[in-house]
């Protein structure tokens, strides 16, 4: 579906996508996670054939963005960061009205229309105005937008930020749906669960560059240790524990209110620690997840 | 390619009835005291003038807010973006609209001053092509002005230093001729000055100052430049 090598996207001076190599099969539920301006957003805009590449190769569905790109776009479906959807109409016209821009029939793009609400479960809202709805409703009257060409790949670029966690359970539900009926799901995020419920297979993205690829359980795996001991010492900082900790589980994580220990087997780690006379005022053994990835390929640094 | 067009419920309404209440209390009110121009009642005179500048200013506010909101604020044009919808696409759609626009006001306009005794000349069914030549030649430039610029505060100036001055100085109300010279050349350039002359002309039967296929032609430029230019200022916008 999407075949990428070497691809650039520069602005100016600056370089927002670095040189990356991608590979996204039919059905495959791929994500891009990565900080904020990790050129996620810019790699998606590429993929969408609406930012032309300053470099590198790269084909969707077989063909080239800049030559084919209405051809391509007639078969993508895509769901922005920013919701556009139109204030002036109204739920039902929204989804009929972008369907008009594929050139699909008046008759046809109201069945879909109907069809798309109900699946994202919008019908009764089918004639309110578009401003009134919450941030949900907006997000998921996007999806349904997205889904009206029937398109072969499916573009979600952070397809939950900002939504309460209801919302979110009943977004990614319905894009799980979406997934198995075949639909091939590309989605930017950088939120871990994220990513862990919804892609068979991610990359990590810093600074234009993939850093890591691969499931979520081989980034976890590979990068991560199977769990993670979160400890908590009641009197001194948990950096000053570093050097007395040393040689117990793999690696040591001090944060400035707990201290990360990673290791294949937690409660070994807790054992040992107790054996050496540390009474930690809380432990928490729980399984590494890809937050911990993240943090340890993208580093803790706020990036804005 | 079939397309939709972005129609919106517009109230057409608004942009005749102003040029219905400057055709009573300008054409009866003033025209009573005014006296004839080359040889017609004033409100004869002035009927065209209105009638063009009616167009001239819907194509000129619906080419500068919607347009840069479609941009900025709503986005809609970055949804179209995502679909098999071309760029030229967009920016015909939307002349298409403002060419729907012009064409019902000018229409009802005409049967409004059909009753006020106006109409002189069978030429008259070309007035609504007029208008929309006009229409066409103000709106694409300005629809690609507005699609450069980020804020919309250059949109009180476009108003304040392009639109009042056009509409009170390209022959709507008065003879250009009874311009000083040196300012002449602006109405001369004013998209605004062609579209009168032609509508008069076509309103009264009479010739207009300039052979009208200069007229026509200078409208049909404007319009081409513009379209290009707003085909660039689009395809940039939206590109990156």
């Amino acid at each position: 579906m999407i075949y990428a090598r070497g691809l650039v996207k520069r602005f100016g001076e600056f370089t927002a996508v670095d040189g990356i190599d991608l590979d996204v099969a039919p059905g495959e539920a791929f994500g891009f996670l990565g900080p904020n301006g990790a050129g996620k957003s810019s790699t998606m805009r590429m993929i969408g054939c609406v930012s032309t590449p300053s470099g590198g190769e790269l084909r969707i569905l077989g063909k080239d963005p800049v030559r084919d790109g209405p051809a391509i776009r007639a078969r993508l479906g895509v769901c922005p960061q920013t919701d556009n959807l139109d204030p002036d109409l109204h739920v039902f016209e929204n989804l009929t009205t972008y369907a008009r821009y594929f050139g699909i029939p008046r008759a046809e793009a109201r069945r879909r229309a109907t069809e798309l609400l109900e699946f994202v479960q919008l019908t009764e809202k089918a004639t309110s105005m578009v401003e009134p709805l919450s941030g949900g409703m907006k997000r998921r009257l996007s999806i349904a937008r997205a889904m009206v060409n029937e398109p072969d790949l499916v573009l979600l670029d952070e397809p939950t930020t900002g939504l309460d966690p209801q919302a979110r359970h009943l977004v990614w539900e319905r894009l799980f749906r979406l997934k198995q009926r075949g639909v091939t799901l590309v989605l930017t995020t950088h939120y871990m669960d994220e990513a862990e419920q919804l892609c068979d297979r991610l990359v990590v993205m810093d600074g234009g560059k993939i850093v890591a690829e691969g499931s979520p359980r081989h980034l976890i795996d590979t990068y991560s240790t199977r769990e993670v001991v979160e400890l908590r010492f009641g009197d001194e900082a948990p950096s000053s524990y570093v050097d007395k900790l040393a040689g117990i589980g793999e690696r040591l994580d001090p944060l400035p209110d707990r201290l990360l220990l990673y290791s294949a087997d937690g409660d070994a780690a807790v054992s040992e620690l107790h054996r050496r006379g540390f009474t930690p005022s809380s432990v928490l053994v729980r399984r590494s997840t890809l937050e911990d990835v993240f943090l340890i390929l993208t580093g803790r640094t706020l990036v804005d | 390619m079939v397309l939709y067009r972005r129609l919106w419920q517009a109230s057409v309404f608004s942009s005749f009835v102003l040029p219905v209440l400057f055709v009573v209390s300008i054409g009866i009110g003033v025209g009573g005291y005014v006296g004839e121009i080359d040889g017609w009642d004033y409100l004869s005179y002035i009927v065209p003038g209105i009638l063009a500048s009616g167009a001239f200013q819907t194509a000129l506010s619906e080419s500068t807010f919607p347009v840069l909101g479609a941009f900025k604020w709503t986005r809609s044009y970055h949804a179209a973006r995502a679909t098999p919808v071309r760029i030229i696409d967009m920016v015909l759609g939307w002349q298409l609209y403002i060419q729907f626009r012009v064409a019902a006001a000018s229409i009802v306009f005409l049967l409004v001053s059909a009753v006020f005794g106006a109409v002189h000349s069978p030429w008259v069914v070309l007035t609504p092509l007029i208008c929309g030549l006009l229409a066409l030649s103000t709106a694409a430039s300005v629809s690609a002005f507005s699609a450069t610029i980020e804020n919309d505060s250059y949109f009180s100036l476009l108003f304040r230093f392009v639109m009042i001055p056009a509409t009170l100085f390209s022959g709507v109300f008065f003879p250009v001729e009874q311009l000083p010279a040196v300012v002449r050349p602006l109405a001369y350039a004013s998209p605004l000055w062609h579209g009168v002359e032609l509508s008069r002309s076509a309103m009264l039967g009479g010739a207009t100052p300039w052979p009208w296929a200069v007229h026509v032609g200078y409208l049909i430029l404007l319009s081409a430049l513009g379209l290009w230019w707003a085909w660039r200022a689009y395809s940039k916008r939206l590109r990156d």
